[in-house]
């Protein structure tokens, strides 16, 4: 025992002067829930992957502390006047981590790899507004004719189908990053192994062990690499999120990106103002399956949703680190006015007065209670607020079944349209903007799962997205949601997600923002 | 133990009236087997008892920890106010308590409907709310209701709802599963061993190949797969997981047997013509109780935890069931803090399964027929 | 007995044939696929992904392309981790896990056999109580919950340990880990042998060893302990097989990169890839401990033969 002690010991002591000494380097193990699937950032599908990416790489725009766009990769860009072209310069000084230049031909090369049916990319669709992306990634084109062409080595020109004001905030998404073609073509699959890797953000791949972490360094070659204050990333997978709060506690960890949220209160007690909790911009909602009977009644939808008590699945469910939802766009978007249902201000007695009133209108009594059931995907927080609709809807006689099925089984079924009263989903954005919430109503949309089919909807969504002026556009889509959600509730938006964190008071720098983003480079250590 | 067995036993009495003399003897499992009965009982009639339906929510009384007086707390009742007057969107003028009554009086920039009474009637913690006094504009509105009693002795869960309740209510489902799947993989695990033993050869070769296959099966894979299949039928499912657990159980008996049948006993028997069933019947099958009984009293626990172990991934039974298994995980998971969460399951099935543990011995040392 | 261990190996070669073939139909009639999630994705990629994968074969011809992989040595590529085959995530997860399980069972076994050796001979004492006790306790309370105890008490409260982690198989990473995988199957094992050593120092022969004069001590170890340890050796061949392919939950509440949770993790995620890799890979273990326990028992009873 006294051996072990002592090594450990030893282990400590050799952290604690990595973290003061002045010859050592600063080392910040990064708590993330969950492994990152893949580093190839064109075969990503999760943010835990994007924390990671957002370090390796530069996109050609990138995020800052507050999650605002700033030149990355690209120094500067111009757009033509109809809104269409974009030209962008890259930097001068852009090199990958082997010391190479970043040039043009290796971003047309990573975005034909993006929309090339062979990559398999979940996140192709990242580059639908560019000419001819989805018709290449359906395979009726060649990768060779997207819209995307190098001018020079440091110059990289985009045509898209239509304006696309939100173009420049997806340019900073993890699958519009470039990969260095010189080493993908060298190493082949295996690219993306560490040691192979080269990427052109501020921190290169040292090591990625499945299950334990994966650690990244310092990039001396990074454009901005004297700003860079901490030398060594460990991304720490963290899915026991009571593990992740004693390792919190104990010193092993400097944030988690995620926190038990029913221990929140006594955490907030422990850690203090190192717990950060703050709107996110998601939704969590249920769907009905619209064609069915009596779900096909928007009243009826109406009636359900206003008996759902929301501050108390906001405050005692979620213990406050989610916000009661009217509407599916969450807020925080700029220039978007949300549409939130009509009763979003009334107090709740009223609402069960009136869900009551709608629901006698219909003939349901305690002769013919309505019966319901709700589908939900295995996590505690899921059952929880299934469980506490199931109580909130009983004393308005509707008879509620709670079934709940892993989350492949759960997904499966809404994708194949199977039967169902009400499901649980939730969406994130993936970038700031209403249209990627909108779209989930659209008809034959692949995630509407409520197969909601409103032809006045659909125009208002077309009809945004042709337009040029984008107040006019956000317009259109705000018109779209007060019909598709605040009058038709073709989904039933219950709660806003927000984000819950710890941070530790030695990192400096973390900014609170909507999208959740923290890239490293903008953070310190004391 | 062994001294009781001296005197040579009558020769009419039965091996099994020997052996309930026996287990009658050891006050262990006597002690067990009438805990046992109670828990059983109280499960199964215990929830109409406590007051509280196993469903309800109490919105107020969220993670409450045990108590014996009764809810409300002192320091409550001032936050519950609050909280009323809050989702009633008006405004707290003052509010006193006074003789088991509160007294809340409340603003309003618009006048105040009279209906917001409802608001502390909702509450957990009030009941017959009316409106005292209204002023003349209707601005200010007094309204007074009775500060309702409610015990949680065992404290509420993370919803608001009894934990005696669920408590109890969670042990019919862990106590029959266990039984259940306990009983299914003995039967199928007894006969298909003790056959595959005594017969030997070729047939237990075969029979024994057929073990190994399932046996090699990854068991938590199967269960998954079993989940996905019946996650809507618990029972069904743990019908299912019994005709998987028995292979341990054939391979023991079958050991035993094995090695029993070399016995000079039985092949004596065996040399004096006795039939392959007599043997089985006279010989075989009361050596293998002993270890038969001890491992169905690890299997029924085992079945208990394997539940207790899907319940943390999330795969246990559908609410607004529960089992100790799932109780136990989600206490697991409030850790330190709301401790009763994971102590009263804990309690519950830790000695549950202790009992079985005692009554699994006593019944071994009460069936050992070379004590005799 | 070399004609005889040859003999099983070959058999076992049909026996994983049959057991890949269950598996891999069994997984593949659950409902949902490796690409249906949260997130949902639009047909066209969703196919694209099928594509690659051959998903969008008939089901017969993936099975004869798994075959014929998993015949060349090829596990294939991992759906949900695709920057690693499944064999490298065996190549990296089993030596972490084979670390673990088998201190915990080389523990579970010293420990567990001693402790029930001094129950049974204290039969009905204050030491065989004692050892009854903790014993049932430690085999009744799950390692969900033995495991953040721990971590508790030995890392924050004593700070003795690291709460969890690899460390890069540092020796206080490990501790936790081992002991709470150990303490169930402690508990086991001391059941069992107190059990059958109450029964084999019962049996005929012991008697009258004891009875001819031999020495309590001599008699426990070379003759009671022999018959005793037939149960034994019969749960700890599939214990090992269990305990050396990892645990999900130990791996997941101490975060320590073993291929336990691939069991779990890959079903849940219809990684067919990975859950059939780790179909095969428990598959093995557990024909190889059956074998290896069949020949103890020949060795430890030799009435038990195989010629």
């Amino acid at each position: 025992m006294r051996v072990n002690y002592k090594s450990w010991l030893i282990g400590t002591t050799m952290l604690v002067m990595s973290a003061t000494g002045a010859f050592a380097e600063v080392v910040f193990n990064r708590g993330n829930s969950a492994d990152p699937e893949s580093l190839d950032p064109h075969k990503t599908s999760t943010v835990y992957e994007a924390n990671i990416l957002r370090d390796l790489f530069s996109g050609l725009t990138v995020q800052d502390a507050k999650a605002e766009i700033i030149p990355g990769a690209a120094e500067s860009w111009t757009m033509s006047p109809d809104g269409k072209t974009y030209t962008f310069k890259l930097r001068a000084d852009g090199k990958w981590s082997d010391g190479s230049p970043v040039t043009a031909d290796d971003f047309v090369f990573s975005w034909r790899r993006l929309v090339d049916p062979a990559t398999a990319a979940e996140y192709a669709y990242m580059l639908s507004p560019v000419v001819n992306a989805d018709a290449i990634n359906k395979g009726e084109k060649k990768p060779e004719e997207l819209g995307v062409k190098a001018i020079d080595p440091l110059t990289f020109e985009v045509t898209l189908n239509a304006p696309t004001p939100y173009f420049l905030e997806m340019l900073s998404h993890q699958s519009t990053y470039a990969v260095s073609k010189a080493n993908v073509e060298k190493f082949g699959a295996d690219f993306i192994k560490p040691g192979n890797l080269v990427s052109n953000g501020a921190y290169m791949l040292a090591e990625f062990v499945p299950n334990d972490h994966v650690k990244a360094v310092k990039n001396p070659n990074f454009y901005d690499a004297a700003n860079v204050k901490i030398d060594v990333v460990n991304y720490i997978p963290t899915e026991d999120r009571s593990t992740a709060m004693k390792r919190f506690e104990a010193g092993e960890l400097d944030s988690n990106d995620d926190i038990p949220t029913e221990q929140l209160a006594d955490l907030k007690a422990k850690f203090g103002d190192q717990v950060r909790i703050g709107p996110y911009l998601g939704t969590y909602y249920y769907v009905f399956k619209t064609p069915k009977d009596p779900w096909s009644n928007a009243k009826l939808r109406h009636a359900i949703s206003m008996a759902i008590d929301r501050d108390y699945l906001a405050e005692k469910v979620w213990q406050n680190t989610m916000i009661p939802a009217y509407s599916f766009v969450p807020p925080g978007i700029g220039g978007y006015e949300t549409k939130t249902t009509d009763y979003a201000e009334t107090s709740q007695l009223d609402r069960e007065d009136a869900a009551k009133k709608i629901l006698a209108e219909l003939g349901y009594g305690p002769d013919k209670p309505l019966k319901l059931e709700i589908r939900y995907n295995t996590s505690e927080n899921h059952k929880n607020t299934a469980v506490a609709i199931q109580e909130q809807l009983k004393p308005l006689g509707i008879e509620v079944t709670l079934l709940n099925t892993d989350t492949k089984t759960h997904y499966a079924h809404l994708e194949n349209h199977g039967d169902f009263d009400v499901a649980r989903a939730g969406w994130i954005a993936d970038y700031k903007d209403p249209e990627n919430f909108l779209a989930l109503c659209k008809s034959g949309t692949g995630n509407n799962y409520g197969e909601y089919s409103n032809r006045e909807y659909d125009d208002l969504l077309a009809a945004a997205a042709a337009s040029a002026d984008p107040a006019e556009r956000m317009k259109k889509l705000s018109e779209a949601e007060a019909i598709g959600v605040a009058r038709d509730l073709c989904v039933m938006p219950l709660l806003y997600y927000g984000f819950h964190t710890v941070v530790s008071d030695k990192l400096k720098g973390w900014e609170d923002n909507v999208m959740d983003v923290h890239p490293t480079r903008f953070l310190s250590k004391e | 133990m062994t001294d009781i067995a001296a005197p040579a036993p009558i020769s009419g009495r039965s091996l099994w009236a020997d052996a309930w003399a026996r287990l009658r003897a050891n006050r262990a499992a006597v002690v067990s087997g009438v805990y046992l009965i109670l828990v059983a009982l109280a499960c199964i009639i215990g929830p109409s008892f406590t007051g509280h339906q196993f469903t309800t929510i109490y919105q107020n009384y969220v993670r409450v920890p045990p108590s014996l007086s009764p809810y409300p707390k002192p320091d409550m009742i001032g936050t519950a106010v609050e909280e009323v007057v809050k989702r009633a969107r008006v405004e707290l003028a003052a509010w006193r308590e006074e003789d088991g009554r509160v007294v809340v009086t409340v603003t309003s920039a618009k006048p105040i409907d009279e209906r917001v009474t409802r608001y502390l009637d909702r509450s957990d913690l009030f009941e017959h709310a009316k409106v005292d006094e209204i002023s003349a504009d209707g601005l200010r509105l007094t309204m007074s209701a009775d500060i309702k009693r409610t015990y949680f002795l065992l404290g509420t869960d993370i919803s608001g709802r009894d934990m005696l309740t669920r408590t109890l209510i969670a042990g019919r489902v862990s106590l029959s599963i266990g039984l259940l799947a306990g009983l299914v993989a003995v039967v199928i695990g007894v006969a298909y061993g003790a056959t595959s033993g005594f017969i030997g050869g070729k047939t237990d070769e075969v029979m024994m190949r057929i073990v190994d296959v399932l046996y090699s099966l990854p068991f938590i894979f199967f269960v998954i797969m079993l989940v996905v299949f019946f996650g809507r039928n618990f029972i069904l499912m743990f019908l299912a997981v019994g005709a998987v657990l028995w292979l341990d159980m054939a391979r023991i008996v079958r050991g035993q047997a094995l090695s029993i049948k070399r016995q000079e006993y039985v092949q004596a028997a065996e040399a004096l013509g006795v039939t392959n069933a007599g043997i089985l019947v006279r010989h075989v099958i009361p050596n293998l109780l002993g270890p038969v009984v001890i491992y169905m009293t690890l299997l029924v626990p085992q079945v208990i935890i394997l539940e207790s172990f899907l319940s943390y991934l999330g795969l246990g039974v559908q609410e607004p069931m529960s089992s100790w298994g799932v109780q136990i995980s989600q206490g697991a998971k409030n850790m330190p803090y709301a401790n009763w969460l994971l102590y009263v399951p804990s309690f519950f099935l830790t000695t549950t399964l202790f009992a079985l543990n005692f009554i699994g011995d006593g019944l071994r040392d009460a069936l050992d027929p070379k004590d005799r | 007995m070399l004609r005889y261990v040859l003999r099983r190996l070959l058999t076992a070669i049909p026996t994983l044939f049959v057991i890949v073939t269950i598996s891999f139909f069994l997984m593949r009639v659950a409902p949902g696929g490796p690409f249906n999630q949260e997130k949902g994705l639009n047909p066209v990629i969703k196919a694209n992904l099928e594509r690659v994968y051959h998903l969008d074969e008939p089901l017969w011809k993936q099975y004869f392309l798994y075959l014929g992989s998993l015949l060349r040595g090829d596990f294939g590529p991992s759906y949900n981790l695709p920057d690693f085959t499944v064999g490298e995530l065996f190549r990296i997860g089993l030596p972490v896990s084979i670390q673990i399980g088998a201190s915990a069972l080389t523990l579970a076994l010293i420990l567990g056999s001693a402790l029930g050796i001094v129950a049974a001979l204290n039969q009905n004492k204050g030491a065989d109580y004692a050892v009854i006790a903790t014993a049932t306790a430690g085999s009744t309370i799950p390692t969900f919950v033995i495991a953040p105890l721990f971590q508790l008490l030995f890392a924050l409260t004593l700070k003795w340990l690291p709460v969890g982690g690899w460390g890069d198989g540092a020796l206080v990473n490990k501790i936790g880990p081992i002991v709470t995988l150990a303490l169930p199957q402690i508990a086991i094992v001391a059941r069992l042998m107190r059990g059958s050593m109450i029964e084999s120092l019962r049996s005929h022969h012991i008697r009258t060893a004891r009875a001819l004069g031999l020495s309590d001590y001599s008699v426990v170890i070379r003759h009671a302990l022999r018959g005793a340890l037939l149960p034994i050796i019969s749960y700890a061949g599939p214990a090992a097989a269990a305990l050396l392919t990892g645990s999900i939950i130990v791996e997941t509440i101490f975060q320590i990169p073993g291929v336990g949770r691939y069991f779990v993790d890959a079903a849940l995620n219809r990684d067919y890839t990975l859950v059939m890799g780790t179909v095969v890979v428990i598959a093995i273990f557990t024909i190889v401990f059956n074998l290896i326990v069949d020949l103890l028992y020949a060795i430890v009873d030799p009435r038990v033969r195989y010629d």
